[in-house]
């Protein structure tokens, strides 16, 4: 069974610790600028929305890439940057409808959710269990990500 | 590391920005944020200046751990000499300003001068600039806010604003971060808009590492995390009713000042509690609490976010106020309500809403107008000065339109604006103002726990909880529980709290940790952090060092020992109800043997002994 | 079967491997009109930069790739297709037959109509083979006069400075990039530009250009002739189908298709820069030229081809994002706006950023911007989810920033509890 990132707005208190997490995990700085998982502030409503890649089965940006630098390991079930690839081109940025691929002027390269490798340091830093790395068929996220891809494929409904 | 070692230093009268490197001397003897600002405070500015002048300065400084995955690693500290006291004045806030200034690059922002035109400060890393504010001047927190991101189009910038009370004059002005974090007591804000500085917008994307040994940091931050979530008031108490968890439990001990601390509990307690909170309302069915939020890194994460009910009288034709915002914390409940007798929790929490709108300390407004209604209630103010409105205690509509005026400068609010010392003795009563060196006391009855009459009388900033809060012990048991009731071993259990609680300020880490953490948990992520050796003996020291440092800075600027005292109503007239009932507080018996124990002489004076010991000049 | 996909840019590799995909036992013949390894156009520009060598450039790094997949890749240019027998004939004589074929030839740069294009210094830079000419040529002050302001002008700039080549830009519109800002984004883009090195001569026509010397001159319409060494037209790209004249296939902008990108012939279709396919925004049909529709048109027409109209194209969505020396824009959709619609429109000229979006009724329609790049896809989503923004319609007039929250809150809202 694949695994993949649960996330319960309703338990996010919006610290930024998973943030912090994921820059230091992959950067080796605290650095929420540069976290692959952005917790969004919803002010009026009272409420926070953890939100990284679903690694969808779509893959926009794996398709949209000239140069495949990014590829897809199916082990993980994780789309996954390879740097050395990467040119910097950012067709991708603007071909997921997540917009949770993101340029790095830093690196001249994109950044995205790899999932650490099989171990999130996001989920691990989550002090409330907003954010969990279980099995992908019980995710409510799961859900949401292919009724959003869903949304976007009506442009290819199948005949 | 941890420190950034850099220092952003802005003449606003000349105009001129520039990068200094940080005093790594002084960063080793004071640590961060509040003793190393205020370090460099009483090194730059003269003791008796003007507060609201050009030569009075004003730092905004974040702590070595502020930045980093400690919980509650996102604090930063407003230290300048403040209008209320006259004192060294220092104010903490969480939310996310202080990491992004981190961030950016900077441990410490030092403004000096006054601009000849309204501005704001904007940072992006390394690039500062100063930027007009003509469009914003005049406008509250909020608009400020949402002005600020649509003009550099980014969601993600980070700001501290003052509203219009602060540009009005009034004392106890606030500077709010994040739309309702607040560097909130003794008139910082009001320091900040004297400089004709409206704003500080920052956007860091430089990240903050260089941690002396990362590894070890991160152990010790997980561990110290474990403690948090496993303690019953950091882990459970606090995450569901935030320190509103307060409320019931200190009116139950008689220790809740009430109708301006003529009483020391309150029938409507219960009625504007952290457990109220989360009851629905008879009008709509929902809670006034939507949930709670963390501060940056914040892993307790007691922040209140609320709605008032729509159809409440001070919103109902204000569908601006009809979102979530950030709601009611013990000492604005119990300021804007115990305090002036008003048992609506809708009207809490909209006056609430004004004071991170505008920028305004709950304490001091709901303080100022519990004052306010003492002197209605005894002849010396009449309706006709008050616009029309009587200020009678439990008048939600007198707590709402104050509140009102206060925001707006307007009318009645410019004589509330001058806070309770100077309202009372305009209109010829100062022994009404509940305040100590000018500030307006908190949440806490001295009769009913009297270790913090000591604490307020002694505090360098006036009467404050947040220097030694020996309610953790008197009321929490923590570390050990003492007998509120008594003054026996209260002036070491004050000092001891004063030095640590000065260390933790410095830190970049949020007080409230200490419900669970003692310096044992707090000074490994430092040592992990920061060059030098940093154990519990060391911070002790620092904290020690800082406290002393600000004493004299008060004591050069002519605020001495004569000042260590509490209202007359607290040291005269018994507590009436409660396990209190006929005590007051034992401050003549506290006073001379905290002296004592700090090494002061007996007017309150660091001894020449005590200033070597602590390499103080 | 037998597959023929003429042309080995991204639609024709994304065709072939679809149809491997979805028909293990088909014979796949990819057919590249240029001696190289299937690459990527969009790469070059970093090739010209040094920020990658040659191979960084293919579409696909493993060398076994198409050999793998059985997708027998040869080089060969088409001189006439006769699709009464279902046969292609290649320049050198050569015949091939296919059961289906995929025209995905792509577009080539438009000829500029100025004498002395076909001087030796005037070279565009389109193939790998003029990129590695031109590769050769750049040196320290070299004098560069760029014809276009275009999308491939922009995107060369920062290789052609950091080879230290001084350019000169000549455009005959009032702007800069008029395919994908608008005058507000363009002029902000110029002084960027401008402030980076290069000048940039707007509202000016090349007119001649001769030889001088070893160089060469540039003659303009008016004002100064410009002194070069080293002339690019970047004036745009015509999708190829000069070919395809007596073919019986019907052409416009470029290849007619249907929704299934099928041409008018039932066994052949088309993909990428040479078709004319759905539009999202129009919901007509347009040549886009760009890569993500060259690679939607590659699978979707592939999925044709082996499943006789499975897939239904409801359009491709035309959006781009352009570094220009490290100012970031991007485009999306009916940027431009309708006649009717709402916008809202965020400038800071100080600050080098701009956006601008464009409603229609409780929908994004477009949106352009310059300085942003976080989250910036979640345009695409709202625009293409077609997602109802309700009141965050008003927020997003407010606070336009806040689009990545609209798309939260919307698309959360909105999704089925089941």
């Amino acid at each position: 069974m694949q695994k993949a990132l649960l996330i319960d707005p309703d338990k996010c208190t919006g610290c930024l610790q998973c943030e912090m997490a994921c820059s230091f995990e992959h950067e080796g700085r605290f650095n929420p600028s540069r976290s692959r998982i952005r917790v969004f502030t919803f002010h009026h409503e009272g409420c926070f929305v953890p939100y990284a890649c679903t690694q969808c089965a779509d893959a926009w940006c794996l398709q949209a890439c000239p140069v495949e630098a990014i590829v897809d390991d199916r082990t993980l079930g994780v789309k996954r940057v390879v740097d050395e690839r990467c040119v910097g081109c950012k067709v991708c940025t603007i071909a997921c409808p997540f917009g949770t691929i993101n340029y790095s002027q830093a690196s001249g390269k994109v950044i995205k959710c790899d999932l650490c490798g099989g171990d999130p340091a996001c989920a691990r830093a989550c002090p409330t269990t907003a954010i969990r790395y279980t099995d992908a068929d019980q995710t409510g996220y799961e859900k949401m990500r292919r009724w959003a891809a869903r949304s976007i494929t009506a442009a290819e409904a199948t005949a | 590391m941890a420190w950034t070692g850099k220092i952003l230093r802005v003449n606003l009268s000349e105009g001129t920005l520039v990068a200094e490197e940080l005093n790594r001397e002084w960063a080793d003897q004071y640590l961060g944020q509040r003793g190393l600002a205020t370090k460099y405070l009483v090194e730059e500015i003269a003791p008796d200046c003007d507060p609201l002048g050009p030569d009075n300065k004003l730092i905004l400084a974040t702590g070595p751990l502020t930045g980093t995955m400690a919980s509650t690693g996102g604090r930063y500290s407003v230290v300048t000499k403040g209008p209320l006291t006259g004192c060294v004045a220092c104010s903490n806030s969480g939310g996310f300003m202080g990491n992004e200034l981190k961030n950016a690059g900077w441990d410490m922002i030092i403004v000096e001068g006054r601009s000849p035109e309204p501005v704001y400060l904007y940072i992006e890393n390394e690039h500062a600039e100063l930027l007009p504010a003509d469009e914003i001047w005049g406008t509250s927190v909020w608009r400020t806010d949402e002005w600020l991101h649509n003009r550099h189009q980014d969601p993600l910038l980070r700001i501290a604003a003052v509203g219009r009370p602060a540009e009005k004059g009034c004392l106890y002005a606030a500077i709010i971060n994040d739309l309702h974090r607040a560097a909130g007591r003794s008139g910082v804000g009001a320091v900040m808009a004297s400089k004709n500085l409206k704003a500080v917008a920052v956007r860091g994307t430089l990240g903050v590492g260089n941690l002396k040994d990362p590894k070890r940091f991160i152990e010790a931050v997980d561990a110290a995390k474990r403690v948090l979530a496993n303690n019953a008031v950091t882990g459970q108490g606090l995450p569901t009713y935030g320190t509103q968890v307060l409320m019931n439990v200190i009116n139950e001990l008689g220790a809740l000042p009430t109708d301006n601390a003529r009483e020391v509990q309150f029938d409507g307690a219960h009625d504007i509690s952290g457990e109220a909170m989360h009851e629905p309302r008879p009008n709509d069915g929902k809670p006034n609490l939507v949930r709670n939020a963390g501060c940056f890194g914040c892993t307790i994460a007691c922040g209140r976010i609320s709605t008032i009910d729509k159809g409440h009288f001070t919103v109902s034709h204000k569908p601006e106020y009809w979102g979530a915002s950030g709601g009611l914390e013990y000492e604005a409940a119990w300021a804007l309500g115990a305090d002036t007798g008003v048992d609506d929790l809708d009207a809490l929490t909209y006056a609430n809403f004004l004071c991170n709108e505008d920028g305004m300390d709950p304490i001091s407004l709901g303080a100022t107008i519990a004052a306010a209604m003492e002197l209605t209630a005894c002849g010396a103010l009449a309706p006709e000065r008050t616009g029309g409105i009587e200020f009678r205690f439990g008048s939600a509509e007198a707590l709402v339109k104050g509140a009102e005026w206060v925001a707006r400068g307007e009318g009645f609010g410019l004589d509330l604006a001058l806070g309770s010392k100077r309202l009372c003795e305009k209109y010829g009563h100062p022994e009404l103002s509940m305040t100590v060196k000018g500030q307006e006391f908190p949440a806490y009855d001295p009769r009913g726990i009297q270790g913090m009459g000591l604490t307020y009388a002694t505090s360098n900033r006036g009467a404050c909880h947040l220097r030694s809060y020996t309610v953790a012990s008197e009321v929490l048991g923590i570390p050990e529980k003492t007998d509120p009731l008594t003054t026996d071993g209260k002036p070491a259990l004050v000092k001891a709290f004063q030095d640590a609680t000065a260390a933790v300020d410095s830190s970049g880490l949020c007080v409230f940790t200490t419900f669970a953490w003692t310096l044992e948990d707090i000074a490994p992520q430092i040592d992990a952090a920061c060059e030098g050796d940093w154990d519990v003996d060391k911070l002790l020291t620092v904290g020690e060092r800082i406290w002393n440092m600000e004493r004299d800075f008060n004591l050069r600027a002519g605020i001495g020992g004569d000042e260590d005292r509490l209202p007359e109503r607290l040291i005269k007239e018994a507590a009436k109800t409660g396990p209190a009932k006929g005590l007051v507080n034992g401050l003549d018996k506290m006073l001379p043997e905290y002296y004592e124990l700090r090494g002061w002489s007996a007017d309150g004076v660091p001894r020449a002994e005590t200033r070597a010991r602590l390499g103080l000049s | 079967m037998q597959h023929l996909i003429v042309g080995a840019g991204p639609a024709g590799v994304h065709a072939a491997e679809t149809l491997r995909r979805l028909d293990p036992d088909a014979g796949i013949l990819l057919l590249s009109g240029e001696a190289e390894p299937p690459y990527s156009r969009m790469a070059i520009p970093y090739l010209l930069s040094r920020h990658i060598d040659e191979a960084g450039t293919w579409l696909r790094p493993s060398p076994e790739h198409f050999q793998r997949h059985r997708i027998d890749v040869r080089h060969g240019l088409v001189e006439r297709i006769d699709s009464t027998h279902n046969r292609i004939h290649l320049n050198d004589g050569s015949r091939l037959d296919y059961d289906r074929l995929l025209l995905a030839t792509g577009a080539s740069p438009r000829q500029p109509p100025v004498a002395g294009v076909e001087l030796p210094g005037v070279l565009p830079c389109w193939t790998l083979e003029q990129a590695r000419a031109i590769a050769r040529r750049l040196q320290p002050d070299l004098p560069v006069v760029l014809m276009g302001a275009g999308f491939i002008a922009c995107i060369l700039l920062e290789a052609l400075l950091r080879r230290g080549a001084r350019v000169t830009i000549v455009e005959r519109e009032p702007h800069m990039v008029p395919r994908m800002m608008n005058p507000t984004a363009a002029s902000m883009l110029k002084r960027w530009v401008e402030a980076k090195g290069a000048r940039v001569l707007t509202g000016h026509a090349v007119e001649l250009i001769e030889p001088n010397g070893d160089g060469l001159r540039v003659c303009l319409d008016h004002g100064e002739p410009l002194e070069a060494r080293l002339v690019i037209p970047a004036a745009g790209v015509s999708p190829n189908i000069g070919f395809l004249r007596d073919s019986g296939i019907g052409l416009d902008q470029g290849i007619v298709v249907d929704r299934h990108l099928r041409t008018n012939i039932d066994n052949i279709f088309a993909a990428g820069d040479v078709a004319q396919g759905p539009d999202f925004s129009s919901g007509g049909f347009q040549v886009q030229a760009i890569q993500p529709t060259a690679v939607e048109h590659g699978r979707i027409a592939a999925t044709n081809m082996t499943r006789d109209g499975a897939l239904c194209h409801a359009g491709s969505l035309n959006m781009n994002v352009l570094d220009t020396l490290g100012l970031i824009s991007t485009s999306f959709g009916n940027w431009r706006g309708a006649p009717d619609g709402e916008q809202v429109e965020l400038l800071d000229e100080a600050g080098w950023r701009y956006l601008n979006l464009q409603f229609d009724g409780d929908h994004l329609t477009g949106a352009s911007s310059l300085g942003h790049s976080d989250h910036i896809g979640v345009a695409r989503g709202l625009i293409q989810g077609r997602v109802a923004l309700g009141e965050w319609k008003t927020r997003l007039l407010r606070e336009p920033t806040r689009l990545m929250e609209a798309w939260l809150a919307r698309s959360l809202a909105a999704a089925p509890s089941g």
